[in-house]
């Protein structure tokens, strides 16, 4: 690990303050010390937004919507009472994903943050568009059995690995950041990009912005869905492709469906 | 140009210092001052001398580093001491009283649930976890819930079935 300076910050508007140059936000960290580990990710400093009251806890809103606080862990999202009764899809999809004690530590923000796992974004002997710019891709014509089977460019072929954000892509969920501007929401399908010819960008968060919470709109799914996760073992292991599907039934018809597909590219 | 002038322009990054960071481990509280660069694992290793915890991958997949921290069970190689200020910590050394071991001590003997015993803290320690969290009611549960420690030697069987015994006695504080 490269040597960095540390601060907890307690009010988001302090850390939007903080998020100058080379800094980085921890709150979980089982992603970026991995990275800082591996010294793919090198932060000069680190903020711990932990301790922000704003980020944290889940809360169903008057209008019927569920926020999910950035800072919850995936454990205590996955097994709260009203996700496990309103939004079961999130509770199956975050629980087929990570280890216990990853769980126990991983955020729901920091979720939609992680990096690939392209094993070449890991390994820093062989060339990689998203780790270093311009190098080349290794993947492309290399071992890829992990890699994306939609949105793939001639630059990259990396995907997202998350479980919980294809349930959240299926749920039309919103995602809520902050930046020293003030607020603004970015739909679910908006925030991971396709790689293209800037496969380095992950999403679309501007400098300085930090995710407060996600957002699940009302919706009648919660006796009618599955996620469904293919992968080489059957626990603790990344998908190899992996589907979120959820229906509200009328009588014996499907009104309404909805779907989110994993192994796609970012 | 003077040459003070240089000096007082170079430093375009704070130094990082240590922290001060205390922390309560297995009901004993202890002050240090770390790096912020260091581990909870390395922390505990290092500087404590708390060995019973193992580093076996450093990268949050063996859970041979798994600690209890404010009553979850974590990977310690992946959080920053500095992160756990003020947290209570039980690690191996503190899962039971000295002269006594935890029920799921005496189950992992009594089940032969281990060989050469490198994954053994961590699992038991992630097994408590398991217990207090009370999600796994069937023996499949159990094994999808342990996926975070594994043991090379492979005495995943004997240490499913001791969990399943002290799980079923419900003696597990």
């Amino acid at each position: 690990m490269n040597n960095f300076t540390y601060r907890q910050v307690t009010m988001v508007e302090e850390a939007i303050d903080e998020k100058t140059g080379n800094t980085a936000f921890v709150a979980g960290g089982t992603n970026l010390l991995d990275l800082m580990k591996e010294n793919i990710a090198k932060p000069d400093r680190l903020i711990d937004i932990n301790h922000i009251h704003q980020l944290a806890g889940i809360v169903e809103l008057e209008e019927g919507s569920i926020r999910l606080g950035a800072t919850v862990t995936n454990a205590d999202t996955a097994w709260h009472p009203v996700i496990e009764s309103r939004l079961p899809l999130v509770s199956k999809a975050i629980l087929s994903g990570a280890s216990p004690q990853l769980r126990n530590m991983a955020t729901n923000g920091g979720n939609l943050m992680q990096r690939t796992r392209c094993y070449n974004f890991y390994d820093k002997a062989t060339p990689c568009n998203k780790r270093e710019p311009g190098s080349g891709c290794s993947a492309l014509y290399g071992y890829s059995r992990i890699h994306a089977i939609l949105g793939a460019s001639e630059h990259c072929i990396a995907t997202h690995p998350s479980d919980f954000c294809v349930a959240l892509a299926a749920l039309d969920a919103v995602v809520e950041v902050k930046g020293s501007y003030g607020e603004r929401e970015i739909p679910f399908e908006d925030f991971h990009r396709l790689p293209e010819d800037k496969p380095e960008i992950d999403n679309t968060l501007r400098p300085g912005e930090i995710i407060t919470g996600i957002r699940v709109p009302p919706n009648s799914f919660c006796k009618h869905c599955s996620y469904l996760k293919i992968r080489d073992r059957t626990s603790f292991a990344f998908a190899l492709v992996s589907v979120a599907t959820a229906f509200e039934m009328d009588g014996e018809t499907i009104s309404e469906s909805k779907d989110g597909i994993g192994r796609r590219c970012t | 140009m003077d040459i003070m002038d240089h000096v007082k322009e170079t430093p375009t990054r704070t130094l990082a210092e240590p922290m001060p960071i205390s922390f309560t481990i297995n009901r004993k509280l202890y002050q240090l001052r770390l790096m912020p660069w260091v581990t909870l694992l390395d922390a505990l290793r290092e500087y404590l001398h708390l060995t019973g915890t193992k580093k076996g991958c450093d990268l949050g997949q063996c859970g041979a580093c798994t600690v209890i921290v404010n009553n979850k069970r974590i990977k310690s190689c992946l959080t920053l001491a500095v992160m756990r200020n003020g947290a209570e910590i039980t690690t191996i050394e503190g899962v039971a009283e000295v002269s006594d071991l935890h029920p799921l001590q005496q189950a992992f003997i009594d089940h032969d649930a281990f060989q050469c015993g490198y994954c053994t803290p961590g699992q038991i320690c992630s097994a408590i976890g398991l217990l207090n969290e009370a999600k796994a009611n069937t023996r499949e549960d159990v094994k999808e819930l342990m996926s975070g420690n594994l043991c090379r030697c492979g005495a995943n069987t004997n240490i499913v079935d001791a969990i399943m015994s002290v799980k079923d006695g419900g003696d597990h504080e």
